[in-house]
């Protein structure tokens, strides 16, 4: 296995804060890895460093060997590294469907003037868009909601859109901010399913970040730990729950944290 | 259908009951208002499409000076046709529109709008200036259009020439503003249109989904300044002068405002928002100093029962943008 994702001694400062203190793992072609940690722990920050929407103050984020940190959003989404928000950050106006068509602007061929003015290409793009979106539809299950407007979709299906539109870009890696925060059992495992069949299905490498214990160790391949800005264990699941540095982090950190 | 059928009714009433209306009731005035309004629609057309990716454009009036100065002083000092020099006035106000919006359509809601309001100021303080735009005398005596020919074929007549230059400046611009909300229309049921509207809902996942938006905001400010230097221009052209006083501060707010009142969600708002902005005012003109008063407590009970602008009304017929 190739390392598809590789974060090399990444760093963040923010002023006397150090956020993220020499954070270094490689994420794997094909494999879901999850960051893990408690509140505060930096794990969101490391997030935004991976998807460029925050700039490292030192080390970097390489993707097939290339740079992928300190660039613009944009830049890293078109080289096929695509992050997902938290529900509330979606189209709100657009139906599901206009949502996922709108969000293959990467498979777009024609220009911007093209689409103005209608050339072939253009009309074979937006031909093609609407397969595309209905394909996903279809795959991601969300058939009976593909013409509801996003603003009147419960949170569940929220995060469900919010995982569509990113697929929709077509990514190599899909980064996932907390999937499973603020859901009861049967939809955490709803999207642990939705997950696996994201990367089974579709061949797209996962990076999540999240909170939600049993379901990280349900879904994950590996996983990293990450408190107080520091990296303090990795590996899988098992080797996880069984490593002491992390059951001292998170019996010292806080007593409703213990879900291991 | 009921679309096209919408069209054809509209471009019969502008083009063919109007000038009738006004040859039949002699009231040739009328041409000079309605003439406004369509030029005025323009600009704030492009106002409008500033609303559609989230900013809130309060310098429309910079660009509309712009545009004037640049085709009177092309027309007066360089000699060539007005017809040349209107594409041209566009074309300077969206260059200065890239250079002013790659720093300053990095800035959100309320402090772009503070910034797009200081814009019509700098402007007329810079045609105060600068020797080129002769001060606070301006540039006057700006000949009217000349004629075009193309293989000898006369297209456009010499409004010099014509009878009623007032009807030619009629048509002109009506031509122009069918031209701009035709391809308002096609914009924004394009991908470019999309686009905006995903920057409007959010820019940051619009960018994570690979969206270049310092780009697309550039561009399409560069489009909608455009528009306010071509509306100028035909201003400065009708009017036969151009002073650093033409576009004002107050003017920039009226493109605003006919975008708030036709309905921000509908291409089509802007033409209608200016039409019934500019007659209301004069309308209201008998109330003598009650008139301000009575205007703005209209336009506030309007934004308070419509917030969506007159077009959600939705009249049949009427196009909406969004369906």
């Amino acid at each position: 296995m190739s390392h598809l994702l590789e974060v090399r001694h990444v760093t963040k400062k923010f002023g006397g804060l150090t956020a993220n203190n020499d954070i270094s793992f490689n994420v794997n072609e094909n494999e879901i890895l999850s960051v893990i940690g408690p509140n505060g722990a930096g794990k969101s920050t490391l997030f935004k460093m991976i998807s460029s929407f925050l700039p490292t103050t030192t080390g970097e984020v390489l993707f097939n060997g290339e740079r992928i940190s300190n660039l613009k959003p944009h830049v890293v989404a078109r080289k096929g590294v695509v992050r997902t928000f938290q529900e509330t950050t979606i189209f709100k106006s657009m139906t599901v469907r206009e949502s996922i068509i709108v969000a293959q602007h990467l498979r777009a061929r024609a220009s911007l003037a093209g689409y103005f003015w209608g050339t072939k290409t253009a009309h074979e793009d937006v031909d093609s868009f609407g397969q595309y979106a209905d394909d996903l539809i279809e795959f991601l299950g969300m058939t009976e909601i593909a013409n509801e407007q996003a603003s009147n979709l419960p949170q569940g299906n929220l995060r469900a859109l919010g995982i569509a539109i990113g697929l929709a870009t077509d990514p190599k890696v899909l980064l996932l901010d907390e999937p499973f925060a603020g859901m009861n059992h049967d939809e955490t495992m709803k999207m642990v399913n939705l997950v696996r069949k994201v990367r089974d299905d579709r061949g797209v490498t996962v990076l999540l970040v999240e909170h939600d214990m049993p379901a990280v160790m349900n879904i994950s391949d590996r996983i990293v730990v990450l408190n107080f800005g520091e990296m303090i264990a990795e590996g899988t699941p098992v080797e996880i729950q069984n490593n002491e540095k992390v059951i001292e982090a998170y019996l010292g950190s806080a007593d409703d944290e213990i879900g291991i | 259908m009921i679309q096209w059928a919408g069209l054809v009714v509209f471009l019969l009433t502008i083009f063919v009951a109007v000038p009738g209306f006004v040859a039949a009731s002699g009231r040739s005035d009328l041409y000079y208002t309605l003439t406004s309004v369509a030029l005025l629609s323009i600009a704030s057309a492009g106002v409008w499409l500033t609303f559609y990716i989230g900013r809130i454009n309060i310098g429309q009036g910079a660009f509309a000076l712009i545009g004037a100065y640049v085709s009177a002083i092309l027309v007066t000092k360089v000699g060539i046709s007005f017809w040349l020099s209107l594409p041209l006035a566009g074309v300077f106000a969206a260059a200065v529109a890239v250079v002013i919006g790659l720093p300053i359509l990095r800035l959100r809601g309320v402090y772009f709008a503070m910034i797009s309001l200081v814009l019509t100021q700098v402007v007329t303080l810079t045609a105060l200036a600068l020797p080129v735009t002769n001060g606070a005398k301006g540039i006057t005596s700006i000949p009217l259009p000349g004629g075009v020919s193309i293989l000898g074929l006369t297209v456009i007549p010499d409004f010099a020439t014509l009878e009623n230059p007032r009807l030619a400046f009629y048509y002109t611009a009506c031509v122009l503003m069918v031209l701009t909300f035709a391809a308002m229309y096609r914009l924004v049921n394009s991908r470019l249109g999309h686009l905006c509207r995903s920057m409007q809902q959010n820019e940051e996942l619009a960018s994570s989904i690979g969206v270049n938006i310092s780009y697309v905001r550039v561009i399409v400010f560069a489009i909608s300044s455009f528009l306010g230097g071509i509306g100028g221009a035909m201003f400065g052209s009708i009017a036969q002068s151009v002073y650093p006083s033409s576009f004002q501060v107050a003017d920039s707010v009226n493109f605003m405002l006919n975008c708030f009142l036709g309905g921000l969600g509908y291409v089509f708002g802007p033409m209608l928002g200016t039409l019934v902005l500019y007659f209301g005012w004069d309308l209201l003109f008998e109330l003598g100093r009650f008139q301000l008063l009575a205007y703005s407590s209209m336009l506030i009970i309007l934004m308070l029962f419509l917030p969506n602008g007159l077009l959600s009304l939705r009249l049949p017929g009427k196009k909406e943008s969004d369906k």
